[in-house]
């Protein structure tokens, strides 16, 4: 055995290899799981593409705004399921009643979060890439073409995703199976606030105060400004990404003090219903 | 001069209170390198409310315990590496395979040689037949023996086990025995125990704790109990004390 590092900040690389390849077994032994991680995305590109072929054939400003509903669609699943795969990971602990052997094992819990943002970017490739290749394919919207964008874009949800994702497993060490409900919900609480298909100004004043204080509003502001107006809105992506530095912060210190109040009531031995 | 040792585990007035409850109060013992220990007591009594403590998994209320010399929780990424718990309690993934599980396990240990020592294992515990079956489909005997695997990837010179012959057949559960009677000599680890079955430890341990209602009752070899309380097996020792007839039958004698 190799001797170990004492910091209980370090970070161990085999550790948090050890932890992915423990996700990666456990999707490949289940081609149900693999095929609902593109499902779901799939029918709501379908659904809300249609859509779109059909509100642009009735408006004139929907047929400029040609791909605004799918790049809507494609951009809120990539906020959504980045978080669910985080925290569909990390509820198979629960479920396979599994969290006491790895909170007794050297694994830290840095490593355990660092596992768990892999695995949800590689649940999001799996899911994401073909629903992409279906948006060219049926409604000829080319989400790449976005470019650099796009990258700022998947960069800010991806860790809104994760601030929410290490939250709610905070959350789920202190509280047990009974907060379980929350990883499936959280989201859709922010999901009219965010304004993934409307303008921000479309909201009351004092809903837009709270909306501008979402990393994903300036995402999907800027999908907008994008789009219909051709403009990248560099501005709203530096706000985003400040925002998401305070959340993602807040977010890690959040488990960690979970953890530790997880351990003084002894909530880490309690992993069932 | 003599050298002293130091315990593998030293557990000081160790107090865990749950609200208004007191699962451990004020309990002390020192566990010597390479001794096997049983930890008894009725449901509620504690037990594994202590081996939590020991394991870092809980904060004690106040007190200290310490393992391999580093306090735990504070200081336990020094020794979790050099410890491991088994209990049926405590699943491990039901849809990976036997081999899957350990070579996770084995890595998260940085167990060198990972190969080796899972073909070691399969081997010592007669896994080699299930090794690339899903664990959820195991048999009870099946899934303790590989529990034990995973309990024992990384040698561990501390080991903590809670009941871990529950719900064996008595055949099965005497191989379990005998297999960590064999691991304890080769590996001089320190084992601590809580079982119900009474004689798994007289047949395992050289020390036996007894504890009711967070207190340790009594604390002494299995020999030593039996005469103190002039009874022929630790049943009725444990039943002595669960029933409060310990002190009397003390003083009787």
């Amino acid at each position: 055995m190799r001797a170990p590092s004492i910091s209980a900040v370090s970070l161990a690389p085999h550790r948090v290899a050890a932890m992915v390849l423990r996700y990666v077994y456990l999707l490949r032994s289940s081609w149900t799981r693999l095929l609902e991680l593109i499902y779901w995305p799939a029918v709501q590109l379908f659904v809300w593409g249609f859509l779109q072929f059909y509100i642009a054939q009735n408006s004139g400003f929907f047929a400029r705004a040609s791909g605004i509903f799918i790049a809507a669609v494609l951009m809120w699943d990539v906020l959504f399921r980045g978080q669910l795969g985080f925290s569909v990971s990390f509820l198979e602990e629960m479920w396979s009643r599994n969290l006491t052997n790895l909170m007794i094992s050297p694994l830290r819990p840095i490593e355990f979060v660092c596992a768990l943002m892999i695995m949800s970017l590689i649940r999001l490739a799996i899911g994401m890439l073909p629903v992409t290749f279906l948006a060219m394919a049926f409604f000829g919207f080319n989400v790449y073409s976005l470019g650099l964008a796009l990258a700022a874009f998947f960069l800010n949800l991806i860790l809104t995703s994760w601030a929410v994702g290490i939250v709610v497993a905070g959350v789920l060490l202190r509280n047990g199976m009974g907060a379980e409900s929350l990883a499936w919900t959280l989201m859709f609480v922010l999901m009219p606030l965010t304004c993934v298909y409307y303008p921000v100004s479309v909201l009351p004043d004092w809903l837009q105060v709270l909306a501008w204080t979402l990393p994903p509003t300036y995402v999907f502001e800027g999908m907008r400004a994008l789009l219909m107006e051709h403009v990248i809105r560099v501005d709203l992506m530096l706000e985003a990404f400040v925002l998401n530095a305070l959340y993602f912060g807040a977010g890690v210190l959040g488990f960690l003090a979970l953890l530790k109040s997880a351990r003084r009531v002894g909530s880490l031995l309690q992993t069932g219903e | 001069m003599l050298k002293t040792v130091e315990p593998a585990i030293a557990v000081d007035q160790l107090v865990k209170v749950y609200k208004t409850t007191r699962a451990v109060d004020g309990i002390s013992f020192a566990l010597e390198p390479g001794s096997v220990t049983g930890l008894l007591g009725g449901n509620g009594a504690g037990k594994t409310t202590t081996i939590a403590m020991i394991m870092g998994l809980i904060t004690p209320t106040s007190g200290t315990v310490k393992v391999l010399g580093a306090e735990m929780p504070r200081q336990r990424y020094q020794v979790l590496h050099e410890m491991n718990f088994e209990s049926p309690y405590v699943d491990m993934p039901h849809r990976l395979t036997v081999r899957q599980n350990l070579k996770v396990f084995g890595r998260l240990y940085a167990v060198d040689d990972l190969g080796g020592r899972i073909a070691a294992l399969a081997r010592e515990l007669d896994l080699s037949e299930f090794l690339d079956r899903p664990t959820g489909k195991l048999s009870a005997g099946q899934k303790t023996r590989v529990a034990l695997a995973k309990a024992l990837i990384n040698s561990p010179r501390v080991l903590l086990l809670d009941e871990p012959t529950a719900s064996l057949d008595p055949d099965t559960a005497d191989w379990v025995r005998g297999h960590l009677e064999r691991f304890r000599k080769q590996r001089g680890a320190t084992v601590l125990l809580a079982s119900h079955n009474m004689a798994e430890v007289e047949r395992l341990c050289e020390r036996v704790i007894i504890m009711k209602q967070g207190h340790i009752e009594d604390d002494d070899t299995p020999q030593r109990l039996l005469v103190r309380y002039g009874r022929q097996t630790m049943e009725e020792v444990f039943l002595d004390v669960a029933r409060g007839r310990g002190e009397a039958r003390q003083a009787a004698q």
